[in-house]
């Protein structure tokens, strides 16, 4: 029995991982249900919208390196992210101006919202395509590992090996700092505030004198940011394909709706519950239950609940508890 | 029925449009696009009874057209007397354990009273339950995929004619809408919009990955065909003198022929399935299903179920779904799980009820027409515009090579702005609903 | 007092279709409290609703300090003295206490902790729970809010859209002892009350519609004491 080298295989493939997925999950998650409170619409191009994001950000940084500049051991991409945010940030608020503004001018059902955001999500992939086509594209540089499974070897002695790579580091710290910046922003300044009031009760909104317009493009603002640091952080870890990012759609939605629609902290709590369910009950158990069984009773199988294919199934399995016995979500969503 | 002139004026107008394609691209093309329209109008009539006769929004075309597709397989496939002999038997008796374990979870559920034990015993009942069901299973999966993997190594189908695969995938794709919506229906519109997402990349996972079902991404080919094959047309002597009183090539000659006859059967189910949308539509039923739709508290307040009425034309819509996704996989000849893309079979399906005119069945159609000859041809457009802007580029730079491979991807800016535009400028569509 | 300081006079109107109001007149003097009373439908929230601007009037007008104000949409009032609190979802529920009064005083760009400090010294029991989620208060406590949230753009005339409905009776006289308190502050009162006695007793002016036009229009005690009143629209 090795209960330590249990403990550091499980942290290493399974722990870390998740929660550098939860951490991205939850930047995306928090965009949803903060223009689901403020537009109240579940936005469809929510995905795309990240790729294209993403792309920006991929675009300035090749164009940092062509230049030569580099934030060595840093990613380049950490520099870009600023211009990503410019460039989605208008782009959310020329969708918002063409597409969406009409429909609140109107008061047209949430329905056509949704509808909208379909064809916005079209012509967004369909942009994102055009500038990246289909394939993976890497852009990660910088230091790989923070420490590598053979550092910590020698540093602990122990058999099993464990590594933190830097985009993992990154996402994990770069998460945390969005969140608080981001609940700094809601609870403490005017603007946040005048946000969630809109969010609590419309009409008093604008009875005390709330411009909504303002807290709308406040709203596409912030979740431009969260998406393109999202993305970054997520193409960071694991490349940057546009149909990952659409497919991120479900899980992102399942995470808000799990802690609450138009609850900012159920969004981040049901993202890292998400992450944690989809890594585990995907993850092959055999090597922690070989170093936890005594001898001789080590499992024979790969101990993995559900095959990787399947992790879609776990958040919809999620989806599924939620809408069934508590579809308010855990953080009772105001909006039902 | 209720069509206005002028709806026929815009049928009579894509009509031409394809004759067009026939005489200056190529007959074969024509037909091809002929038969995709018709099919994919008979998913844009499913989604069309959710959406127009209900407001109900689904977001799993996808899953319902494969699950349909997945019937074709199982019906008209030949068993596989080997694969059943090495696991059939436990593959069976896995499947019964999985579906008995969670019967008796909600056994458990509605026995106990709620509270810690419950909890747990549930979890008890799921955790036995899943250990059984992959101790059997497990192994007799493996057996049948060890079984000749190179062209078989799953069960295969019940060798039974094709074209009843098609009420099959009907009655598949219902059974899965029937338990996504007891599910989410009830709820806010867009968990039902959420629900289906979901359930349509499970059922494309599980068909990519269940190998033993239908091959997994290995694909099942050469399915039964209910037209005969070109190349058995070939020879027939009736064949060979109408292409030559066109002037055609024989095999031109036998693949339109081929397809005409696909048409033809498209034809009737979807003129079959009109008919019947239009009597439901026109019927007490259907008038019920609009005023649900037109004011729900009011209907609610008038003692209908709406959430009953609304799982009915959920699983109704899903079915024909189903049903569209059983023809399309038997006029392929093959199930291929790895080309359904949400985009292709769930979005662009939406852009054509939306662009056709929701709550018309014949908007429904018109628009799967118009949507798809544009899906077809606005490659071929957008790549003569790449062409153009490139020309005056030097060949071999990376700049005009990427825009020209980038050409493919002007179709999705192009239906996102059809949709758009439709919603915002005309958003009863093409044939409005009356 | 020769001017009133708010008056909706001659209003006529409705919500598009057939007119609700007729000819109605409603007005209020500085510092005073006046009240509509009325049955069911007799249009007193409508009337209010026209006075503060939501509804369209085809005649008549409102004036604020002898203001013409006809034209102005409600936050346009908000920003000239006129503070409105709804019958129904008037607070924000999720919010903090504290954060329900700033955003009463968004509109303002000076410092508006003095108008909170009041606010709290009329309703001490909101100082003790400021950092509460308003949608956690019970219901008298969440009519104080509101309340408290309308006073923070230190407005000359509140009005207030049945603030007394669905709260047991001595939370109601609380509410009651509160609003003369605002009165006496200097700040015209004008509410719709359903609860037309207790209402009256506190009124300097009472309005009794029906079918959206005055009946009886007196000092609430004359009101009160009116036989024909009594009869009709008290009970006896």
């Amino acid at each position: 029995m090795e209960p330590l080298n249990a403990l550091v295989s499980v942290t290493n493939f399974m722990l870390i991982p998740a929660f550098a997925y939860g951490s991205q999950l939850a930047l995306g998650a928090l965009g949803i249900t903060l223009i689901y409170s403020i537009l109240r619409f579940a936005h469809f191009a929510h995905g795309d919208t990240m790729a294209l994001g993403t792309a920006a950000v991929i675009g300035g940084t090749f164009f940092l390196q062509t230049l030569g500049v580099s934030i060595h051991p840093l990613p380049t991409a950490l520099l870009a992210l600023p211009f990503g945010m410019l460039v989605l940030i208008g782009y959310l608020l020329i969708t918002d101006r063409l597409v969406y503004r009409y429909y609140r001018r109107v008061k047209a059902k949430p329905m056509i919202f949704v509808m909208a955001s379909l064809g916005v999500m079209f012509v967004t992939n369909g942009i994102t395509r055009l500038f990246m086509g289909v394939s993976e594209t890497r852009f990660e540089d910088g230091e790989r590992f923070l420490f590598s499974v053979r550092d910590f070897r020698e540093f602990t002695g122990l058999a099993e090996g464990m590594a933190l790579r830097s985009s993992q580091a990154i996402t994990i710290v770069t998460a945390l700092i969005v969140m608080v910046v981001l609940f700094w922003f809601l609870n403490r300044t005017r603007s946040g505030k005048s946000m969630r009031a809109y969010s609590d009760n419309e009409d008093l909104a604008l009875l005390s004198g709330i411009n909504p317009e303002r807290v709308v493009i406040i709203t596409w603002a912030i979740t431009g940011m969260l998406l393109v640091t999202a993305g970054t952080l997520y193409g960071l870890d694991k490349g940057f394909r546009p149909f990952n990012y659409f497919q991120l759609l479900l899980p992102m939605f399942a995470a808000a709706i799990l802690g609450g629609l138009g609850s900012p902290v159920g969004a981040i709590v049901g993202a890292y519950i998400v992450a944690f369910a989809e890594m585990g009950v995907t993850y092959a158990w055999r090597r922690v239950f070989t170093y936890l069984m005594p001898e001789g009773l080590e499992p024979t199988s790969m101990m993995q609940l559900l095959p990787v294919d399947y992790k879609f199934a776990v958040t919809f399995a999620i989806l599924v508890v939620v809408l069934l016995f508590r579809p308010t979500g855990i953080f009772k969503g105001k909006v039902l | 029925m209720n069509l206005t002139a002028r709806d026929l004026g815009l049928f009579a107008l894509m009509g031409a449009v394809l004759a067009m394609v026939g005489m200056f691209q190529s007959p074969q093309l024509a037909i091809t696009i002929l038969n995709m329209s018709l099919i994919s109008a008979i998913m844009a009539l499913g989604v069309n009874m959710q959406w127009g006769y209900a407001g109900l929004f689904n977001v799993g075309v996808m899953g319902f057209t494969a699950v349909g597709g997945l019937a074709v397989v199982l019906i008209a496939q030949p068993p596989v007397p080997e694969a059943w002999a090495a696991g059939g038997l436990g593959i069976m008796l896995g499947l019964m354990l999985g579906v008995a374990t969670i019967l008796a979870a909600v056994a458990v559920y509605k026995a106990m009273s709620p509270g810690k034990m419950r909890g747990a015993a549930i979890f008890g009942v799921l955790a036995v339950g899943y250990l059984l069901t992959s101790y059997v299973f497990g192994p007799a999966k493996s057996a049948v995929q060890a079984v000749n993997p190179a062209s078989e190594g799953y069960l295969g189908g019940l060798n039974m004619p094709v074209i009843l695969a098609w009420p099959v995938g009907a009655v598949f794709a219902a059974g899965v809408a029937w338990v996504v919506g007891k599910i989410s229906l009830g709820l806010r519109s867009d968990y039902l919009a959420i629900a289906t997402l979901g359930i349509s990349e499970i059922v494309i996972a599980v068909l990519k990955h269940e190998r033993w079902l239908a091959r997994g991404v290995n694909n099942v080919t050469g399915i039964d065909r209910p037209v005969a094959r070109p190349v058995e047309l070939q020879p027939l002597p009736w064949v060979q003198s109408l292409a030559e009183t066109l002037g055609w090539s024989l095999s031109q000659t036998a693949s339109v022929v081929s397809g005409l006859g696909y048409a033809g059967l498209f034809l009737i189910v979807l003129g079959l399935l009109i008919w019947l949308a239009e009597r439901a539509l026109n019927s007490p039923w259907g008038r019920m299903m609009r005023a649900i739709r037109d004011n729900e508290v009011s209907a609610r307040a008038m003692g209908k179920n709406v959430t009953r009425r609304h799982l009915h034309i959920f699983v109704l819509g899903s079915a024909v779904c189903g049903l569209a996704g059983a023809m399309m996989v038997s006029m392929d000849g093959q199930l291929t799980p790895g080309s359904y893309e949400p985009l292709r079979f769930t979005f662009l399906i939406w852009v054509m009820v939306i662009v056709g005119g929701s709550g018309n069945n014949w908007g429904a159609v018109l628009g799967a027409f118009v949507i798809w000859f544009l899906w077809v041809q606005v490659e071929p457009a957008g790549r003569w515009f790449m062409e153009l802007v490139t020309s005056g580029m030097a060949d071999g730079s990376d700049l005009k090579q990427h825009l020209l491979s980038s050409a493919a991807y002007m179709r999705l800016l192009t239906m996102g702005v059809a949709l758009l535009l439709m919603l915002r400028f005309a958003p009863r569509g093409l044939i409005p609903e009356r | 007092m020769d001017k009133p300081v708010l008056i909706g006079e001659a209003m006529t109107g409705g919500y598009g279709g057939a007119d609700i109001l007729h000819d109605c007149t409603i007005a209020v003097d500085k510092g005073q409290i006046a009240v509509i009373v009325g049955p069911n439908g007799a249009g007193k929230s409508t009337a209010m609703k026209a006075v503060f601007g939501m509804l369209k009037l085809r005649k008549g007008s409102v004036r604020l300090n002898d203001e013409d104000i006809t034209g102005l949409a409600p936050q346009a009032r908000v920003l000239k003295g006129m503070g409105f609190v709804p019958q129904t979802s008037n607070i924000f529920p999720s919010m903090s206490v504290e954060e329900n009064l700033e955003m009463g005083a968004f509109i303002r760009r000076d410092d508006f902790h003095e108008t909170m400090e009041q606010v709290y010294e009329l309703f001490p029991i909101l100082r003790d729970k400021r950092r509460q989620a308003a949608g956690e208060l019970s219901g008298g406590q969440r009519q104080q809010v509101a309340v408290g949230r309308a006073l923070m753009t230190r407005p000359s005339v509140l009005m207030l859209d049945e603030p007394t409905a669905g709260v047991s009776p001595i939370v109601m006289d609380e509410l009651f002892d509160r609003i003369i308190e605002i009165a006496r502050t200097g700040i015209s009162i004008l509410m719709v009350e359903q609860n037309a006695r207790q209402a009256l007793e506190i009124a300097d002016k009472g309005y009794v519609m029906v079918q959206g036009a005055n009946r009886y229009t007196d000092t609430g005690r004359a009101l009160l004491a009116d036989p024909d009143v009594r009869k009709s629209f008290l009970g006896g």
